[in-house]
């Protein structure tokens, strides 16, 4: 039986500094500093972290501190909804707690976006330099530097890694379809040489191996990082780097879901008979963000030929039987399971119909309605730079500026659920134990990590409970423990009784 | 069965949408297409001022 899908994103935003100091690390730490100086009471230094008083001032520089220095010593934050926000290479970078169920996920997502928005206008009110920090959501800067949006799922350990290649490689490439982020023009050299009016996947281009342990150099498909933040005799951590950051929630609803679904019938043997391997996975995830027909054949390895649309609707069709025979507790919620599905299936038929239907669901097809509009109106070709400055400004977190915030894109979580995503933890993951200590004993934390949390109690050496299990210290596992304790000796105490 | 079901929906979820190139388009369309139209109009306060140069200065080191 598959195990539950539990997952996460992690999203790197792009981060501009307008005025003042350039410099993207200072400008991370200042940001996330902010938010959480004034938005989390107690800041819980991640494992690896050699705290130091001195490093919280760094982004609000009082009247008598030091003026701000170039970070050598990067900011990494847990939150007490259970994610990690952080400075990773020269991005912010926010990362959700693990949930339960790809509708979970979609609100942490969301959630993430609050949480930078949130900081742009904390950063505006501790920095007195006139510097002003905008945070883009999206994934190049459209001159060839890419940066990244990483899905995680939660995979059993007895599936060999080449199972799980061979599995998902078809899926990620044909998946853009409905999970690209779409991008005006190319940054690498196309296939044929021609230039790139609009393409559906903000990512695509950068991947040059089909499977690899890079993330930054010759990207591939299927990464292999092994490093399962839980334990490594039972699991798996999927850790996906081939996604766009989607702003559309439908988008990253089937991203995540359907995803989950492929891994699940992976698990259960239950992908389509027909053997999907691609002939060359690297050209076919070229050809699909380049094809806005969504006609064009892929090479199989068999020698046959199938269209981006005709690989998804195998996998859609293996996976309504697996659903009919098998349920859809591995997806956390039946339900959920089963919105996955419906969506799955009325997407593909309209991509098949009548593509632009889908301008509030998926986010290739919002930008792309909204780019053919504006050259409609102006008549401008697509070399203007105001499309390519929409495009990044589609992207764009303020309010005030975004572009896709102005769409009437569909919702599938509330203002309120995301409000609430960011200070509560997910409750069926062990992120509620993680959240729930930060928020009942944030001065007996001293780090957090995925599988652990280390308590000072202030006597004793320092300890440590670990968390191994993504799919332990739930709400229900814990919630009497954590009522009972009254402390957080009480709770080590009652933990080891 | 399912696959009539599915059709229907897809037809009413086109009709929601300001798809151009079908004139025939319904009083929802149209109104879709209307909003689409005061966006445009809104666009270019929104856009920064210099698109160009906007988008030169856009620029971020790759990460992951």
């Amino acid at each position: 039986m598959a195990i539950p899908k539990v997952c996460g994103i992690e999203t790197e935003y792009g981060i501009h500094v307008v005025g003042g100091d350039p410099n993207p690390i200072t400008a991370s730490s200042v940001l996330i500093n902010a938010y959480v100086h004034e938005m989390v009471r107690q800041r819980t230094g991640w494992d690896f972290e050699d705290e130091s008083p001195g490093n919280d001032a760094r982004g609000a520089p009082g009247p008598d501190a030091l003026p701000p220095q170039v970070e050598t010593h990067l900011v990494n934050a847990v939150l007490t909804n259970g994610a990690r926000y952080y400075v990773d290479h020269a991005h912010p970078e926010f990362s959700t707690p693990e949930c339960a169920d790809a509708l979970e996920c979609v609100r942490y997502d969301r959630a993430g976006e609050e949480v930078l928005v949130r900081s742009m206008e904390a950063a505006a009110s501790t920095v007195a330099d006139g510097r002003t920090f905008v945070v883009y959501k999206n994934n190049s800067d459209g001159k060839g530097n890419s940066y990244g949006t990483h899905e995680n799922y939660l995979v059993d350990r007895a599936v060999p890694f080449a199972r799980v290649a061979a599995a998902v490689t078809p899926h990620f490439v044909t998946r853009q379809v409905f999970a690209g982020s779409g991008k005006v023009g190319a940054e690498t050299a196309t296939l044929d040489g021609r230039p790139v009016d609009f393409q559906l996947s903000q990512r695509a281009e950068f991947f040059e191996e089909p499977v690899g342990l890079e993330t930054t150099l010759k990207r591939p498909i299927v990464n292999t990082r092994d490093e399962p933040h839980a334990d490594s005799r039972r699991y798996r951590r999927l850790h996906v780097i081939v996604g766009d950051a989607n702003l559309c929630e439908v988008a990253t609803f089937l991203k995540v879901g359907t995803t989950s679904l492929v891994l699940a019938m992976l698990e259960d043997d239950a992908l389509p008979q027909r053997v999907l391997d691609l002939a060359d996975p690297v050209r076919a995830m070229h050809e699909v963000s380049l094809d806005r027909s969504l006609a064009r054949p892929l090479a199989l390895a068999d020698g046959t030929t199938a269209t981006a649309l005709a690989v998804q609707w195998e996998l859609f069709g293996a996976a309504r039987k697996y659903a009919d025979e098998r349920g859809l507790a591995c997806m956390g919620d039946d339900a959920v399971g089963e919105e996955v599905l419906r969506r799955w299936e009325g997407v593909l038929h309209a991509l098949e119909t009548d593509p632009m239907s889908l301008a509030r669901q998926l986010d290739w097809v919002a930008k792309l309605q909204l780019l053919e509009a504006y050259r409609d109106r102006h008549g401008c070709g697509w070399d203007d730079p105001r499309l390519a400055a929409m495009d990044l400004q589609y992207h764009d977190l303020r309010p005030a500026r975004s572009l896709f915030a102005r769409l009437d894109t569909e919702r599938l979580v509330t203002v309120d659920e995301v409000a609430r995503a960011i200070t509560e933890p997910p409750r069926r993951t062990r992120a509620w134990f993680r959240g729930q200590c930060l928020t009942r004993w944030p001065d007996a934390v001293v780090t957090a990590n995925w599988d652990s949390l280390v308590f000072d109690l202030g006597t004793d050496p320092l300890r440590r409970v670990p968390m191994m299990d993504p799919l332990r210290g739930t709400a229900e596992h814990v919630d009497e423990l954590l009522q009972a304790s009254t402390s957080p000796a009480d709770l080590l105490d009652r933990l080891s009784s | 069965m399912a696959e009539r079901e599915l059709k229907k929906k897809t037809a009413s979820e086109r009709t929601e949408q300001p798809v151009e190139d079908v004139p025939a388009a319904s009083a929802k369309g149209e109104k879709l297409k209307a909003e689409l139209d005061d966006l445009l109009d809104e666009i270019d306060e929104v856009l920064e001022d210099n698109a160009e140069e906007f988008v030169r200065n856009y620029v971020q080191k790759g990460g992951e």
